[in-house]
């Protein structure tokens, strides 16, 4: 079932790592970051509407 | 539970917040399983050698491009039809999960385009309208964020999912339609040019990135829809709440 002898054999993707684990690594990066800027933003979203909620109470 | 219930915000977005993390962990899972089925288990293509393994991520990611595309549109069309604003947050919501796939699609597809046609890049059809696909994507995002009334910036949004979908059904069959560098399609309705366990790891990552979608979209549209509705009591009283949790932290 396995295809590798060993993880030398799995990281050189037979001569083409480069293409395959730039493929997997940059995706995987990106895939990342949309995850961070999801839990940034709502935070950040939620920060700026407490604070709205705030201002529009004290103006009340 | 009944459909039209749903589409109200205030019932959608408790409903979301249950089925983000069964959606999330499903992602993992199938990735988890995708990964090992076309990192280690797939046999070595017998024309490609190990190259071919970035079909893992390449097709389901282009894949999902293309339908988050068009699943905007149907929310356009919902919305502008119906006037219901939770299909414009589930359309506004999609767009950047949608640009993420395009690109990642893109970026595979010069990564494998390389060691086996030589080149990263060719004006052909299949590349061209993909690349096509990522300006209007970004142009989605742009321009839904450029204008200052949301509402206004729902319509101008849905204009342009509905005008850009046309494009979408280009690069599906911009294999078939033109003499395209692109392979054509290796998976059809019936019939598959690849073995079991190639083809098995490329559905299951699939999965994955329905998953991924549906948790990633889910989870932005209530965010949009605590800002859209913020001046209603039941988002005003969420809000708050979302306060007392952190509130030791600032």
């Amino acid at each position: 079932m396995m295809q590798w002898q060993s993880w030398n054999d799995f990281f050189a993707m037979g001569g083409r790592g480069f293409y395959v684990w730039g493929s997997f690594g940059v995706s995987f990066v990106l895939i990342v970051a949309e995850l961070w800027w999801l839990r940034l933003a709502r935070l950040a979203s939620l920060r700026r509407l407490r604070q709205l909620q705030q201002l529009e109470s004290d103006s009340e | 539970m009944n459909l039209f219930r749903l589409s109200s915000p205030q019932t959608f977005y408790p409903f979301a917040g249950r089925l983000v993390p069964v959606f999330a962990m499903l992602a993992a899972l199938c990735c988890a399983a995708g990964l090992a089925l076309g990192l280690a288990m797939a046999p070595t293509d017998a024309i490609q050698g190990e190259v071919y393994r970035i079909i893992f991520i390449h097709v389901p990611a282009a894949w999902m491009s293309m339908f988050i595309y068009l699943v905007m549109a149907f929310w356009a069309a919902v919305g502008l039809g119906l006037g219901t604003r939770l299909s414009f947050y589930m359309m506004r919501a999609l767009a950047p999960t949608g640009a993420l796939f395009c690109f990642i699609a893109l970026w595979t597809g010069a990564l494998w385009g390389k060691p086996t046609w030589g080149t990263y890049w060719a004006w052909d059809a299949r590349m061209t309208s993909q690349l096509l696909l990522q300006f209007l994507y970004f142009g989605f995002m742009a321009l839904t964020a450029a204008i200052e009334d949301p509402r206004r910036g729902d319509k101008a949004g849905a204009i342009l999912a509905l005008v850009g979908a046309v494009n979408v059904p280009v690069i599906y069959f911009s294999v078939q339609w033109w003499n395209t560098l692109h392979q054509g399609a290796s998976v059809k309705p019936g019939q598959s040019s690849m073995a079991t366990l190639m083809l098995a790891g490329m559905l299951v990552m699939a999965f994955a990135a329905w998953f991924y979608s549906l948790a990633v979209s889910w989870a932005r549209a209530r965010r949009i829809i605590l800002e859209r509705e913020r001046h209603t009591d039941w988002a005003h009283a969420e809000i708050a709440r979302s306060g007392s949790g952190e509130g030791g932290r600032r």
